[in-house]
């Protein structure tokens, strides 16, 4: 995953609550085995329906509980591939909060109403470092966990950080943590 | 100190700061083939294939379809085949398509007996929350943290709030935990589980069997929260004892298990009361889990909400469904009943269903089906004759998977259509493009697909 410290230009808005993953990623297009691709499908039926219109600007404006639903990362996926650096929104689903952070998606939270500002400016600057939006209506602040920033800055993938804590899960297993449980190969 | 059940299964399972150790790593066709190719191009492997168990579930067909190859969907069947050769390859226990061992993958696992109290437990796929009925941790990932778990066998976790949810009293005749579920949700909205691991409790939730607090645990999600439990007690332990994947030393896990619910005075982040005798049977009317009412309710009025968000949410969802305000539920015809899914396919709900429609007919107005959640229930269920009840009432009885809870193998709803469905979601186009769903029990189906509208089961004969 590449860093991110910056995100900055023109704003794209999807003014609407508890958009689930089943409309950002129709399942249909989930039968892919690759992991790109998925762009031209974002929000499949709104956008072919004429329901809404979305320009790949660097930033999704988007309401509140945003990609609650199934797990699919292909959600996040779709999103990146399709231009989005970040989305901003007044709170978002557990697991795609995650699945985001762990792509480099940025989801950064503000309240409702600096949501609307950045949307009404058109244009924002996001600083990951400094956890600020920067639009024509002022300097917001957004938090993000110290680790999630440190991968984001860093652009590094969960998996190498963990294994460069491997002794601790060695140790872990030896100490019987990991007796519990079936043997799923011997069933 | 005295500690709540989420607490000291967290506090066993932590490697280090915020890394969790996994007990079980359930696989699927749909959320992994990114994940093994991550996998190969690192030169990673598996670390712990005893610890993992890969089914094929979500597009899978139930025509009776029985090896991947013979797929006709060539999306699906790449998947499938996706699937076996990574198991294959990286040496995964597996049971695809053709197996008598294949299902949903939360049916299977607590089937299987590899689904035990205290564990850790994730699978890619949301619905993961299914397994904590048992006293487990149990959560959905996504595939980036489906390759975190093959490779190092722990996830990098946020520590979730908690919250406990105490039912008092008892459920009233008809009305069941998926109603209670339902009501719950829609009481606390889609977002009011946020950040949480919610530990269902009291009276109502001991006295329910293994199959309702799964369906209960399972929906978790659609409250929003992170993973839903409930404390193991006599009925879970004598439900896992005897399967394949119970402990070898059965006696000393159950002493172990017994130390897992929550401690006297163990507190939680937020406790919420419900009195379970006020439930009645519940039918969602929009198009998500929260937007739901009793069956005895008319579809709510718009003009009466407050905000001017929840409001436009709310006539959107009205259009989609194409109800009118007012409307009695009783009056609302569907056009198909689907009984399934990982929330309510198990033998038991198969029964409660079949007692419902036995004797009597489809109305000629809908067409309905049961796909059971496994095979092992599909053959259970024949064993017991329910096949020829649900076949001689009109129902299709079909091979076992997720089927129409997504429609992604070929049963769908056409634009427009209207299903009373036992699953899980109502989004916009979730059974298919345009399909109107509407979330209710197994008896609710039942009793509908006869009726050919919806009833009050509990006095309805
Ligand atoms: S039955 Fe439905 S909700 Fe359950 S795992 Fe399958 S697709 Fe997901």
């Amino acid at each position: 995953m590449r860093p991110i410290d910056v995100v900055e230009g023109k704003v794209s808005v999807l003014d609407r609550a508890d958009v689930d993953t089943d409309q950002i990623i129709p399942k249909q297009f989930l039968k892919r085995v690759e992991r790109t691709g998925f762009g031209e499908f974002l929000f499949y039926d709104w956008i072919r329906d004429g329901e809404i219109e979305l320009e790949p600007n660097p930033i999704l404006v988007a309401g509140r509980n945003f990609g609650c639903g199934s797990s699919r990362e292909h959600a996040p996926w779709a999103l990146e591939d399709f231009g989005f650096q970040a989305i901003i929104a007044p709170s978002f689903a557990d697991i795609f909060y995650a699945n985001c952070t762990k792509i480099g998606l940025l989801p950064a939270i503000l309240d409702e109403e600096h949501c609307r500002a950045v949307a009404e400016a058109g244009e924002a600057r996001i600083d990951v470092d400094d956890e600020t939006v920067t639009c024509a209506a002022g300097v917001f602040e957004f938090a993000v966990e110290s680790d999630v920033k440190y991968r984001l800055l860093n652009g590094l993938d969960d998996i190498g950080i963990t294994l460069e804590n491997g002794a601790a899960i060695d140790t872990f297993e030896q100490g019987g943590g990991a007796d519990r449980g079936p043997v799923t190969t011997a069933i | 100190m005295p500690n709540n059940m989420f607490e000291k299964i967290w506090g066993a399972h932590e490697v280090s700061d915020g890394l969790i150790y996994i007990d079980l790593h359930l696989i699927h066709e749909v959320t992994s083939p990114q994940a093994f190719d991550g996998l190969r191009l690192a030169g990673r492997g598996v670390r712990r294939t005893d610890k993992t168990l890969a089914t094929a579930d979500h597009n899978t067909p139930t025509d009776g379809t029985m090896a991947a190859r013979l797929i006709a969907d060539e999306l699906s069947r790449i998947q499938v085949e996706t699937l076996e050769r990574n198991c294959e390859e990286f040496g995964i226990p597996i049971y695809s398509l053709g197996s008598d061992r294949q299902g949903i993958v939360h049916v299977i696992g607590p089937e299987l007996g590899v689904t035990q109290p205290g564990m850790t437990i994730v699978c890619g796929d949301s619905h993961t929350s299914t397994h904590g009925a048992f006293g487990a941790l149990a959560f959905g990932i996504g595939t980036s943290e489906v390759e975190h778990v093959m490779a190092t066998q722990c996830l990098v976790q946020k520590r979730p709030k908690t919250m406990r949810i105490t039912y008092g009293g008892e459920l009233g005749a008809g009305v069941t935990p998926k109603d209670l579920i339902l009501a719950t949700i829609g009481r606390l909205g889609t977002g009011g589980m946020t950040g949480h691991a919610v530990e269902y409790a009291g009276p109502a939730i001991e006295s329910l069997e293994m199959h309702g607090r799964m369906t209960i645990c399972n929906m978790t999600i659609e409250g929003g929260g992170r993973a839903g439990m409930i404390a193991p007690d006599e009925t879970t332990f004598e439900w896992v004892r005897g399967r394949p994947g119970a402990p070898q030393d059965f006696d000393a896990a159950v002493a172990r298990w017994r130390e897992l619910p929550t401690d006297e005075g163990a507190s939680f982040d937020q406790e919420i009361e419900v009195d379970a005798s006020a439930i009645s049977p519940m039918v969602t009317w929009g198009t998500n889990p929260g937007m739901v009412v009793e069956v005895t309710d008319t579809v709510p009025d718009p003009a009466a909400l407050e905000s001017p968000a929840d409001r436009e949410t709310a006539e959107r969802a009205l259009t989609y469904m194409d109800l009118k305000p007012g409307t009695p539920m009783t009056e609302v015809a569907p056009d198909r009943v689907f009984i399934g899914s990982c929330t309510n396919s198990r033998i038991e709900d198969l029964r409660e269903a079949a007692e419902v429609v036995d004797g009597r007919q489809v109305a000629s107005s809908i067409r309905a089906m049961v796909v059971p959640g496994s095979q092992q229930v599909k053959a259970a269920a024949e064993a017991e004759g329910l096949h020829d009840v649900f076949r001689g009432a009109g129902f299709e009885w079909r091979e076992a998977g997720c089927s129409m809870c997504l429609g992604m193998n070929p049963d769908t709803l056409a634009e427009g259509e209207r299903c009373a469905s036992t699953s899980n979601r109502n989004f916009e186009g979730r059974q298919g493009k345009g399909g109107r769903t509407h979330l209710v029990s197994p008896k609710m189906a039942a009793a509908a697909a006869i009726e050919g509208r919806f009833v009050d089961i509990r006095d309805w004969s």
